[in-house]
């Protein structure tokens, strides 16, 4: 949307290192990575397997501490915050789609895009009428109060996608939205974001495999053995070249 | 988020039942073998309860439960008249005997023998008759429960003759006793015929009720006999404990009611604990995300509490309500737990014991939604 290299940051990471496990079984997972995406954007997070992405994204999403660097989230430093500041942080800025979508089985889809909004503090009933608009919106009218297994991977995804957004986040981390779906719904799904989440005081970072949406992509970090090898800052413009 | 941990509990339908279940039948257990046990230790000391009149009992020293006694001289009583603050003292008569029924059956049958002038000794209750046809010749009083064992299947009435020892003996009286604990059948007659009905040898006399003067205590009038004649004297309230010390100390009945209490606490916690385990291991994700998504801590806390607190009131309720079901039903058609009831004392004692077992449950299983890492969300 927006490839201005002006426009404000919203992830700047520098220097980040993290690794797992200790002595013999130690495993560095970031080395000294840095990172960042841009508001009004949509950055995508790309490498193979085990490179350090959802470590990564980890780090960034304020769920996984780092042992060295600086992370700035929304002009929030993250290393300075405690446990319980990161949770209000993440609730307050941050909108998660997961790629197994994480939906509460025993909600409804207006159930399940509401808990953001509850766990804010929010009455049940103004919550779910919050979510069976944003629901309506994403072309789920008529299935708000069906149960998630009544739903098809697609239609699942787009109550993730509503749960992430209910609570108008400035951050939406989208971890392998696509990976669950064909290509036709990973289309759908990604137009779907671009079109909602998609806003100039909103940045979207989306961990992929899936090359057939990187069409979506402003910016692309491609990462390698835990540090971002190469970025594309004008990918689409490049493929259209 | 309450709502939302509830709904997560009731949309796992048979996870939900398994713990209500496990709750409701730990209480149904524990109440009815607790109020059990505690109608049993009543019934050891029936007879002292029924007796209203008297205040002071007095016994041969060797005597540690009414249910055990050791014959008197007959010129203790007197005696014991002649204590000072004593108001009046009467003969007590308390022994077993074997009645044979209509089926040809023999049953165990405690004999009391009052008074044979004042009668004094019975309880004040009288379902057919009186006291005053106890003055009648060869009059017994029985107890509905014993009439029914002696004539099982017909209306209560009166009239009705038993041989005891040979000798006749004629119904008069329906009295509502308490059951006693060594028999279902209690009869009530004058001490003389008592003792024939019996005949227990030279010496009758078992105990000696009195009553303590108007402002002299009991506890002063027992110290004074004891001093004064040598003999055992308690007030009742101390005889109703002594006697039900003695079930305590001297039968298996705490050891066999505490083994099945203690069974069912072991396992209402190992059902509820490993089914609460099993539903929070499978939601376990769903707990990541919520972390993930911003919800703190002591708002997942809260949430299992409620679980919890939705199990164990709900269970609770049920197993109270199935004992309160029981109580007030089974001891009217069973005469063998006639007198048997819900105390409230014992619904509140298992309403904190089923509170125990729902939190050590929840408390081994919270530490995994606790110590869960959200970034486990990420994980495909």
């Amino acid at each position: 949307m927006n490839t201005d290299t002006a426009t404000e940051l919203a992830v700047d990471c520098r220097g980040i290192e993290k690794s797992f496990g200790e002595g013999e079984t130690r495993v560095q997972v970031l080395r000294g990575t840095d990172f960042d995406a841009r508001l009004g954007q949509m950055t995508f997070l790309v490498g193979p397997s085990g490179c350090g992405k959802t470590t990564l994204i980890s780090v960034i999403g304020a769920i996984l501490s780092c042992e060295a660097g600086e992370v700035h989230v929304l002009g929030s430093d993250l290393r300075r915050m405690k446990k319980g500041a990161l949770a209000d942080f993440r609730l307050a800025n941050f909108g998660f789609i997961f790629q197994e979508y994480n939906l509460l089985p025993a909600l409804t889809a207006a159930e399940n895009a509401s808990i953001p909004l509850v766990a804010r503090g929010e009455s049940n009933r103004d919550a779910e009428r919050s979510a069976e608009e944003l629901l309506g919106k994403l072309g789920l009218e008529g299935h708000t109060a069906k149960m998630p297994a009544q739903l098809s991977g697609g239609q699942q995804q787009r109550v993730a996608i509503a749960r992430a957004l209910i609570h108008e986040p400035r951050l939406l981390i989208c971890d392998e939205p696509t990976a669950s779906l064909d290509a036709a719904s990973g289309h759908n799904v990604m137009e779907l974001l671009r079109d909602v989440a998609l806003a100039a005081e909103r940045a979207v970072l989306v961990v992929t495999h899936d090359h057939r949406i990187f069409e979506f992509a402003d910016r692309i970090h491609h990462m390698s053995d835990g540090v971002i090898e190469s970025t594309d800052e004008h990918p689409n413009e490049e493929q259209d070249g | 988020m309450i709502r939302v941990a509830l709904r997560m509990l009731i949309g796992d339908p048979t996870k939900c039942l398994g713990l209500v279940i496990g709750v409701a039948f730990s209480t149904l257990l524990i109440c009815q073998q607790m109020s059990i046990f505690f109608g049993l230790l009543g019934r050891a000391s029936s007879v002292v309860n029924d007796v209203r009149e008297a205040n002071v009992w007095v016994m041969d020293p060797a005597v540690k439960t009414i249910d055990v006694s050791y014959p008197l001289r007959d010129t203790e009583l007197p005696r014991v008249r002649g204590v000072e603050g004593v108001e009046w003292a009467v003969p007590f008569y308390k022994a077993q005997v074997q009645v044979r029924t209509r089926q040809g059956t023999l049953e165990n049958a405690v004999i009391l023998g009052i008074d044979d002038a004042s009668l004094v000794g019975v309880p004040d209750e009288f379902v057919l008759g009186g006291i005053e046809d106890l003055a009648m010749p060869d009059a017994i009083a029985v107890n509905p429960a014993g009439f029914r064992l002696l004539f099982p299947g017909q209306e209560l009435d009166l009239g009705r003759t038993l041989e005891l020892n040979d000798r006749r003996a004629k119904i008069v009286a329906i009295v509502d006793a308490a059951p006693a604990f060594a028999a279902n059948l209690t009869i009530y007659t004058r001490y003389s015929l008592a003792t024939q009905y019996t005949n227990n040898g030279r010496n009758q006399l078992r105990f000696v009720l009195a009553k303590s003067r108007d402002g002299v205590a009991a506890e002063e009038v027992t110290r004074r006999i004891t001093e004064q004649t040598g003999l055992k004297a308690l007030t009742s309230a101390q005889f109703r404990w002594e006697s039900i010390h003695y079930i305590l100390a001297n039968t298996g009945i705490p050891i066999s009611f505490g083994t099945v209490v203690l069974l069912g606490a072991i396992i209402g916690v190992a059902v509820v604990g490993l089914t609460f385990h099993q539903f929070i291991t499978e939601n376990l994700r769903q707990y990541a995300a919520l972390k993930a998504i911003g919800v703190r801590n002591l708002r997942l806390l809260r949430m299992t509490l409620t679980h919890a607190g939705f199990v164990g009131v709900l269970g609770y309720g049920i197993g109270l309500g199935a004992a309160a079901l029981f109580f007030s039903t089974v001891p009217k058609k069973s005469d063998a737990l006639r007198g048997f009831y819900l105390l409230p004392e014992v619904a509140v004692g298992v309403g904190v014991l089923a509170a125990g077992i729902v939190t050590l449950s929840t408390l081994i299983s919270m530490r995994r939604v606790l110590s869960v890492d959200p970034a486990t969300v990420f994980r495909g």
